[in-house]
C-alpha cells in the first residue's frame, strides 16, 4: 500500500515533509475555500518564489500546468491538475488583525473551535521544522481568486461563490518538500466565520513522459524542471 | 506650528549593479532618483530593530486592495506594521510582484548562458550581510520604478519602464528602518532599458 490521505479541518494548520515524484491532491470539504500554502525545498533554505513563478509563466495567478519555482530555480512542484483556473497568489496569508472582527477567542474558552490566523498557524508547523518567522514567504492561497481590475492602480479584491465544496487541485513533487498549510479564512473575506476544512490525498505519480503538460507549458517552465531533474542526477 | 529643520544627511550615487544599505530613523525622508531612466531601484525594507519585521509585497498589496505602488503606498511588515510610506511619486507607479533578478531566475527565463551574469541578490546578500540579512531574510522586494502590469484576464507581463530621466520616487520612514537596496544590473529585459545605469539617494532627517 502506498500513499495517504489526510484531512486538515477549517481554521488549523498542517505540515509535511513529502518526497519527489508524488502527487498530492487538495479537495475543499466546504465552499470559499482557502489553503494558504507555502513550499520549502529538500535543504528547507529554498523556498517557493512567487514572484520568480510569476515572472517566468507571465502570470498573475497560479493554474494549471504552472510549475512552482524556488528562490534558486528549482521546480518544486507542478500544478498537473485543478478544476479550478485560479489561484490567488497576490494577497498572502492572514494574520491576527484578520480575525478581530470575529471578536476574541482562546482555547480556554473556544478550545479546539479557537481561532487561530495562518499567519500564527504557518509559524507554529515552521518551529517544528526548526523553521521560523524568517521562512515565511509569499503564499499561493488554493481555492481562492482575486478580481483585478484594469485600471492605473491594479485594484483587486477577493472573489467569492468560485470555489466549492469538491473542488480539487494537484500538485506532483519535483523534488523532496516540506509542505506547510493553513486552512484560515482568506485575508479579505467578509463572510462568517466558517473556514473550510480539506482533504489531503497523496499517492505515487507515474513516471514524466515527453508529452507532460508542464515541461511542455514554457521554455521557463521546462527549465526549472530540469534544476529540479539535476538535484537528484 | 513648529517646524523641524532637517539638513541633508544623504546624498549618494549607487552606480549599476551596486547596491547600499541605509538606516533611515523614524520621521526621516529618503528620495530615490532615476537619473537617467527606465532604472529598476529593487529595494527591501527592515524593521532596524528586528530583520524578521521585514517588508511584505503580498500584505501591502492586499491591504491597500491595489497591486501597484504609489504615493499613498503603506509600505507593510510581514506583522502588519507600517514600515513607511511613499511620499511622492513623479514616476506614477512602481512594481512589487516582479521580485528580484537572481542568477538561478535569470537561469530561468533566459537560459545557462547567463548563469554567471551579474544579479540582484547578490547585492542584496552582500550589503545585508553586515546587518545579518541573509538568504532567509530576503522577501519578496520593490521595484521602484519598473512596470509589471497585471490585468484581469491574470496574465502578466513585463514592459518598458513608465519611469523617465530626473523622475524619482520618497518614502518618510514609519519606524527606524534599514533600506537595502539593489540597483538592478539586468541586461536581458527592458526593466533597465537594456542599459543599466546609476541613480541618486538623496536623505533628510537629523543625524
Amino acid at each position: 500500500m502506498s500513499g495517504f490521505t489526510h484531512e486538515v479541518p477549517g481554521g488549523a494548520a498542517w505540515s509535511f515533509p513529502i518526497r519527489a515524484g508524488r502527487l498530492v491532491t487538495l479537495t475543499a470539504l466546504g465552499d470559499d475555500a482557502c489553503v494558504s500554502t507555502l513550499l520549502f525545498g529538500p535543504d528547507r533554505l529554498d523556498r517557493l518564489n512567487v514572484p520568480d513563478t510569476l515572472k517566468a509563466q507571465m502570470s498573475a495567478c497560479i493554474k494549471a500546468p504552472m510549475v512552482l519555482m524556488s528562490d534558486r530555480g528549482v521546480a518544486l512542484a507542478s500544478v498537473v491538475d485543478s478544476s479550478l483556473d485560479w489561484h490567488d497568489c497576490l494577497t498572502g496569508f492572514g494574520s491576527d488583525a484578520h480575525l478581530a472582527r470575529f471578536g476574541p477567542s482562546s482555547y480556554a474558552v473556544d478550545r479546539n473551535d479557537w481561532k487561530r490566523s495562518a499567519h500564527t498557524g504557518l509559524v507554529s508547523e515552521l518551529t517544528r521544522h526548526g523553521l521560523g518567522e524568517a521562512d515565511l514567504h509569499g503564499s499561493v492561497n488554493l481555492f481562492s481568486k482575486v478580481g483585478i481590475t484594469d485600471d492605473a492602480r491594479g485594484t483587486l479584491g477577493l472573489l467569492t461563490g468560485v470555489s466549492q465544496e469538491g473542488d480539487t487541485v494537484t500538485l506532483r513533487t519535483e523534488v523532496d518538500v516540506l509542505l506547510v498549510l493553513a486552512t484560515a479564512p482568506h485575508p479579505l473575506s467578509t463572510a462568517p466565520y466558517a473556514p473550510a476544512g480539506v482533504r489531503i490525498d497523496v499517492a505515487v505519480a507515474e513516471p514524466v513522459t515527453t508529452d507532460d503538460p508542464s515541461w511542455n507549458f514554457r521554455d521557463e517552465s521546462a527549465r526549472a524542471l530540469e534544476q529540479a531533474r539535476r538535484l537528484a542526477a | 506650528m513648529t517646524t523641524t529643520l532637517q539638513a541633508t544627511v544623504l546624498d549618494t550615487v549607487v552606480q549599476a549593479g551596486d547596491g547600499a544599505l541605509i538606516r533611515v530613523p523614524a520621521g526621516g525622508r529618503l528620495r530615490i532618483v532615476d537619473t537617467y531612466g527606465n532604472q529598476a531601484v529593487d529595494t527591501l525594507l527592515y524593521d532596524a530593530d528586528d530583520i524578521d519585521n521585514r517588508y511584505s509585497a503580498l500584505d501591502t498589496i492586499r491591504e491597500q486592495g491595489a497591486v501597484y505602488l504609489t504615493t499613498g503606498s503603506r509600505l507593510l511588515s510581514t506583522r502588519l506594521d507600517e514600515l513607511a510610506v511613499i511620499s511622492d511619486d513623479t514616476c506614477g507607479r512602481h512594481d512589487t510582484i516582479g521580485g528580484a533578478c537572481a542568477q538561478e531566475s535569470n537561469v530561468i527565463r533566459y537560459g545557462e548562458h547567463v548563469r554567471h551574469q551579474h544579479a540582484c541578490r547578490q547585492t542584496f546578500l552582500a550589503y545585508g550581510a553586515a546587518a545579518g540579512i541573509g538568504q532567509r531574510q530576503l522577501g519578496h522586494n520593490i521595484n521602484f520604478f519598473m512596470n509589471v502590469p497585471v490585468d484581469s484576464l491574470g496574465n502578466l507581463n513585463f514592459e518598458d519602464g513608465v519611469s523617465a530621466p530626473g523622475k524619482y520616487v520618497e518614502i518618510v520612514a514609519s519606524r527606524d528602518i534599514l533600506v537595502l537596496i539593489s540597483n538592478c544590473p539586468q541586461l536581458n529585459n527592458p526593466c533597465n532599458g537594456w542599459d543599466p545605469t546609476a541613480v541618486q539617494l538623496l536623505g533628510w532627517w537629523e543625524s
